[in-house]
C-alpha cells in the first residue's frame, strides 16, 4: 500500500472570507504518493494541519470523478492544472516531479467572489441558466420520444456542447474573465435541437444579457477557454452563439 | 404475518394494472388559488429533488429548494453513468411494462412492494418523453431514433443513455426546468444550505432548521410539506462511489423525529469499480455497468498467476460469470456479480498487486466491432491490426470517457490491457419508510428517490436509480401530495418564531456548540475511516452473526470516543467544511449501528444482504419467505434504541421463486 516518496512545496492562497485580503502561504507536502489525486494530497496536508492544531485549507470538491464541476483550483497558472482534458480531482501526483513547487489559487473573476481560501461563489452561472437555459415545457405534456427524429450528427453535436460541467475554468482561464464558452455551450445545445427552436432567439438574448449583468468580461477570441476546458467544449460554440445573437438582434 | 398497525402502506384497491390509473384520477386535488398559498420545502436537488421542485412549481405551489453544494447542478445524480431504463419496447424485443415490473421485483430478490414497482414501470416511458422534450441529448441511431443498450438482470435492451454521462444529462434537464422556475420566481433557491433538523408541530412536519454554510447562521423555514430528496447513505462505509459530500443527515434527523427507517441493511455493492490503490484513497470510482455489455470478466485459472494478462492464453482463463450463469453471463445482477468476484479473490485467484481485483476485458468485442466496421467500410481481408484499430474506435465512441477516467486514475491504458476491477459500495436500497404516496410515518414529511426504501427491494438493477428518482419527482409526488395538501388549505403559514422552531433551532445550536467545544485530538476523517472499516469488514458483501454483534459494540465504542475526542477546527459562524463533516459523521455512526442491527435481525440472505449462515449449496442467497417477506421499518426510541415494525409484503401477481440466472 502506497505511502509515497514525493516531497513538494505548496504555495496556497489563503483568504478568510470575501471581505478580507488574501495572501499566499507555504506548506510542505511530504511522503506524497504518485497514485494520489491532487485533492487527496490536499486531504493529507489538511490532516497534518488539523493534527498540529492549525486550520485546514478550504477547497470545493464533491464527486471526485470529474463530472460534478465543483473542484476549481488554479494550479501553476492553469485552471485544473497542467494536464489537458481533466478536472483537478482527476489530476494525479504522477503528473508532478519530486521537489516541485506548486502554486494553487482560486478562480479569479469579479463574477466569482472568493468565499474562503480556494472556494468561490459561482451562483452567477445559475442565474444565467435561469435567464434562458431551458426549453419551456412543463411536466406531463410530452409526446412519444421517438416522434421527434433527430439527425445523429445534430444529436451528437448537442451532446458535445451539453457535456459542459459548469466548473468555470473557461472564465478563470480568460484574461477578460469572459463566460462566453459556458453560455455558448448551452445556447448551442438547444439551438442544434428541434426542441429548442421556439425560444431560440429569446434564449440567446436573455442569457447574454444576464451574462453581461453578472460582470463577466468580453470575448476577444484568445481561445484560452477552449484550451483549458476539462470537457473539450469547442470554440465553435462561441461562433455559433455570435451568429445566433446577431440573428436574434436584427429581427 | 400481519403488518404493524403503525404502518399503513395505503396501497390502492384494484388490479395491479389499474391501481395507479384509478388512484391518480381520484386522488384529491388542490385548486390553483389554494396552491399559491401552500409552501413546499424540497431538500436536495438531484434527479428526485430537482424534478419534484420544478414540477410542483409549474403546478403553482410555492417551492423552496436547498442543496449543500454551490449549485443544484452538482448533486450526485450527475455522476450516474450508464443509463435510464424505460419499458418503451423500441427495440421490438418483447419488452413491456409487465416485464420491467417483473425484472425489478425479481432483481430485488422479492423484497419490494408490487404496487410501487408496477407504478414505476408504468411511468418509465413518460420519463423518456419528458426528458427528450426538454432537450436531453440521448444517444441516437442514424435514422434519428433513440438508441438502447442492455444492463444487468434483464434480457431486453431498454436502457436509454447519453454516452457514459446519462446522469449528467438527465440532471441538467431537471436543473434547467428548475432554473426556469427560479427565474420566474416560483422557486426560491438556497444553495450552500444544509438541513439540520425537521420541525414537527402537533404531529405534522411543518418545516426545517437549515444552516447557511457560508455564514454559519441557522435559519428557520416553514413548509406545509417537506420533501427529503437527499440520496443514499453509502458513505457510512467511508469508501464508496458516492460524492464526498453525500450524507444521511437529513434522513437521520427525520428518523429521530419520528420517520421510520426501512430496510437499513440493504446496501448495494457494485461489481465494477476501480480497486483501492492505497491508504490515501478518498473515494472509489465506478466503471459503468454498461461496460459489461462489451467486456468479459475473468481471472486466471491458476491461483497467484502474475503473468501479464495479455500473455495468458484463452484456455487458461476462467470466465467465471459465463461459467456459472450461462443464461445471463456477464449481465447477472450486481449482487450476484459482486459476490462472484469476492469468491474468486478470496479463493486466491485475484489479480493486480493487491490480489483484490478481477479483469474486465474488451479484447473480444474490440475485434468483433472491428470486423463489423471493416465490412461497413468495404475493406476486404483487413489485417488484424486494422481490425483492432477500427474496433478501438467503436469502443472509444461508446465508452471513451470511462476509458479516459480509468487511465487517469490507474495510469494504465484500458485499450491495451484489461481493466482491473473490484466491487465497491454504490447505492443504498434502504431508506426512510414511505407509503404509496411517498409519505413517511410523519404526516407532511416525504422521501423521494434513493432517500426512500421503496422500489428496489434487496437489490437494485442497473439504470433503475435514475428511473426511480425521476419517476418520484416528475410523475408520482405531483399527484400524491394532493392527498395531504388538499386537507391543509386552511393552514396558514406558521410564523417561524413559533416555539417549536425555536426549540429545534436551540437543539441544533447546542449540538454545534458541543462539537466545537470538544477540541479533541483526532480529525473527523479519522473517525469516519474507522467506521468505514468496521462496516466494510462486518456489514459489507458478506455478513454473519458473530461479526455483526461485534460491529455493534465497536460502533458504540467509536461513538463514545467521537464525542470525547473529535477535533473540529475553525469557527461555527463561518464557512467550515470540518464542522459540516463532523455533523455528517456523527449521524453516519448512529446509522451504521442501525444497519448492523437490521442485518443481524434479518436471518436470511436476500439480494445485497448476504448472511453467510444462509446460502444454497451453490453459494447463492437463500431467502426465507415464510419468516422474512416483510419490510423492516425501525422506529427510533431514544439513543441506540430501535423498535422493529413489519410491513408484510404480499405477492399477488408474481410467484416467489429462488432467483435463477443460470
Amino acid at each position: 500500500m502506497s505511502h509515497g516518496n514525493m516531497n513538494l512545496t505548496l504555495k496556497v492562497w489563503k483568504q478568510k472570507n470575501k471581505n478580507e485580503k488574501g495572501r499566499f502561504e507555504t506548506y510542505d507536502a511530504k511522503g506524497i504518493s504518485p497514485d494520489m489525486s491532487f485533492l487527496e494530497m490536499f486531504d493529507v496536508i489538511n490532516e497534518q494541519l488539523i493534527s498540529s492544531g492549525k486550520e485546514p485549507i478550504a477547497f470545493d470538491h464533491d464527486c471526485r470523478e470529474g463530472i460534478c464541476g465543483m473542484c476549481s483550483m488554479y494550479i501553476n497558472g492553469r485552471p485544473h492544472g497542467p494536464k489537458q482534458g481533466i478536472t483537478t480531482c482527476q489530476l494525479h501526483m504522477r503528473s508532478f516531479k519530486d521537489g516541485d513547487t506548486i502554486v494553487v489559487e482560486p478562480w479569479r473573476s469579479a463574477a466569482f467572489p472568493v468565499i474562503k481560501d480556494l472556494a468561490v461563489d459561482r451562483s452567477s452561472f445559475d442565474r444565467i441558466m435561469a435567464a434562458g437555459g431551458f426549453v419551456s415545457v412543463n411536466t406531463g405534456n410530452a409526446k412519444d420520444a421517438n416522434n421527434i427524429l433527430i439527425n445523429k450528427d445534430d444529436a451528437d453535436g448537442a451532446f458535445n456542447a451539453a457535456a459542459c460541467i459548469g466548473c468555470g475554468a473557461c472564465v478563470a482561464a480568460c484574461k477578460n474573465a469572459s463566460a462566453m464558452l459556458f453560455v455558448s455551450a448551452k445556447v448551442s445545445q438547444l439551438a442544434l435541437l428541434p426542441q429548442g427552436q421556439v425560444e431560440r432567439k429569446s434564449r440567446v438574448l436573455n442569457m447574454v444579457k444576464q451574462m453581461d449583468e453578472e460582470g463577466f468580461g468580453n470575448c476577444t477570441n484568445t481561445g484560452a477557454c477552449e484550451a483549458e476546458c476539462p470537457k473539450g467544449i469547442s470554440l465553435e460554440n462561441i461562433a455559433r452563439m455570435n451568429r445566433e445573437y446577431l440573428g436574434a438582434s436584427f429581427t | 404475518m400481519a403488518s404493524s398497525p403503525k404502518l399503513n402502506s395505503k396501497i390502492p384497491e384494484g388490479t395491479l394494472e389499474n391501481k395507479w390509473t384509478k388512484y391518480r384520477s381520484t386522488v384529491h386535488l388542490v385548486n390553483p388559488a389554494n396552491k399559491r398559498s401552500l409552501e413546499v420545502i424540497v431538500v436536495g436537488s438531484g434527479l428526485a429533488g430537482a424534478s419534484a421542485a420544478a414540477t410542483l412549481a409549474e403546478m403553482g405551489y410555492k417551492v423552496k429548494v436547498l442543496c449543500f453544494q454551490d449549485s443544484p447542478r452538482r448533486a450526485h445524480s450527475i455522476a450516474a453513468q450508464g443509463g435510464v431504463n424505460a419499458a418503451k419496447n423500441y427495440q421490438n424485443d418483447g419488452d413491456s411494462i409487465y416485464r420491467l415490473f417483473y425484472d425489478t421485483i425479481k432483481g430485488g430478490d422479492y423484497r419490494a412492494r408490487e404496487a410501487n414497482v408496477h407504478r414505476l414501470a408504468e411511468v418509465s416511458g413518460n420519463i423518456i418523453d419528458q426528458c427528450v422534450a426538454q432537450g436531453v441529448p440521448f444517444a441516437r441511431e442514424y435514422g434519428g431514433t433513440l438508441s438502447n443498450r442492455s444492463f444487468g438482470g434483464t434480457q431486453v435492451q431498454r436502457t436509454f443513455y447519453a454516452a457514459g454521462q446519462t446522469g449528467q444529462q438527465l440532471l441538467l434537464g431537471a436543473y434547467s426546468a428548475l432554473q426556469r422556475q427560479v427565474g420566474m420566481g416560483a422557486v426560491t433557491l438556497l444553495a450552500r444550505h444544509e438541513m439540520m433538523d425537521v420541525v414537527n408541530i402537533d404531529g405534522k412536519c411543518r418545516g426545517i432548521i437549515a444552516r447557511d454554510l457560508i455564514s454559519g447562521k441557522l435559519e428557520r423555514h416553514f413548509g406545509h410539506a417537506v420533501l427529503l430528496c437527499t440520496g443514499g447513505y453509502g458513505n457510512v462505509f467511508y469508501l464508496s462511489t458516492n460524492a464526498m459530500g453525500s450524507n444521511a443527515t437529513a434522513v437521520w434527523k427525520a428518523h429521530k423525529k419520528g420517520a421510520f427507517f426501512g430496510n437499513p441493511c440493504y446496501t448495494q455493492i457494485h461489481p465494477t469499480c476501480i480497486p483501492v490503490s492505497g491508504d490515501h484513497q478518498s473515494k472509489l470510482t465506478l466503471m459503468s455497468e454498461s461496460l459489461r455489455n462489451d467486456g468479459r470478466i475473468w481471472v486466471p485459472k491458476k491461483a497467484g498467476d502474475t503473468r501479464n494478462p495479455n500473455a495468458i492464453p484463452e484456455e487458461e482463463r476462467d470466465y467465471y460469470l459465463e461459467r456459472r450463469y450461462p443464461a445471463f453471463g456477464n449481465l447477472v445482477p450486481r449482487d450476484v456479480a459482486s459476490r462472484a468476484a469476492k469468491e474468486r479473490c478470496d479463493a486466491g485467484f485475484g489479480v493486480g498487486s493487491s490480489k483484490m481485483a478481477v479483469y474486465l476485458d474488451f479484447a473480444a468485442n474490440t475485434e468483433r466491432y472491428g470486423k463489423i466496421q471493416a465490412n461497413k467500410l468495404g475493406l476486404h481481408n483487413p489485417s488484424k491490426d486494422e481490425i483492432i484499430r477500427l474496433g478501438k474506435e467503436v469502443i472509444k465512441e461508446k465508452y471513451g470517457n470511462l476509458f479516459d477516467m480509468y487511465k487517469q486514475i490507474t495510469g494504465e491504458d484500458p485499450y491495451e490491457l484489461p481493466m482491473r476491477i473490484y466491487p465497491a459500495v454504490h447505492y443504498t436500497m434502504g431508506g426512510l419508510w414511505v407509503d404509496y404516496n411517498l409519505m413517511t410515518t410523519v404526516p407532511g414529511l416525504y422521501a423521494l428517490g434513493e432517500a426512500n426504501f421503496s422500489d428496489h427491494g434487496a437489490n437494485r438493477l442497473g439504470a433503475s436509480a435514475l428511473m426511480q428518482g425521476l419517476a418520484d419527482g416528475y410523475f408520482v409526488i405531483p399527484y400524491t401530495i394532493g392527498d395531504y395538501l388538499s386537507e391543509e388549505i386552511r393552514t396558514k403559514s406558521i410564523p417561524t418564531d413559533n416555539e417549536a422552531f425555536a426549540k429545534a433551532e436551540a437543539e441544533v445550536q447546542e449540538r454545534i456548540n458541543k462539537l466545537m467545544s470538544i477540541k479533541g485530538t483526532k480529525s473527523v476523517d479519522h473517525f469516519h475511516k474507522r467506521l468505514g472499516k468496521i462496516m466494510w469488514d462486518k456489514c459489507g458483501m458478506a455478513r454473519n452473526k458473530e461479526g455483526l454483534t461485534l460491529a455493534i459494540t465497536e460502533i458504540q465504542k467509536l461513538k463514545e470516543e467521537f464525542w470525547k475526542d473529535v477535533r473540529v477546527t475553525g469557527e461555527a459562524n463561518e464557512f467550515n467544511p470540518e464542522l459540516e463533516k463532523a455533523h455528517r459523521v456523527a449521524d453516519f455512526i448512529e446509522l451504521g449501528e442501525l444497519m448492523c442491527k437490521d442485518a443481524l435481525d434479518r436471518n436470511e440472505s436476500c439480494g445485497g444482504h448476504f448472511r453467510e449462515e444462509y446460502q444454497t449449496a451453490e453459494g447463492e442467497a437463500l431467502r426465507d419467505d415464510d419468516n422474512f417477506a416483510y419490510v423492516a421499518a425501525w422506529e427510533y426510541k431514544g439513543e441506540g434504541n430501535f423498535e422493529l415494525h413489519k410491513e408484510e409484503l404480499k405477492f399477488e401477481n408474481i410467484k416467489l421463486a429462488q432467483r435463477n440466472y443460470a
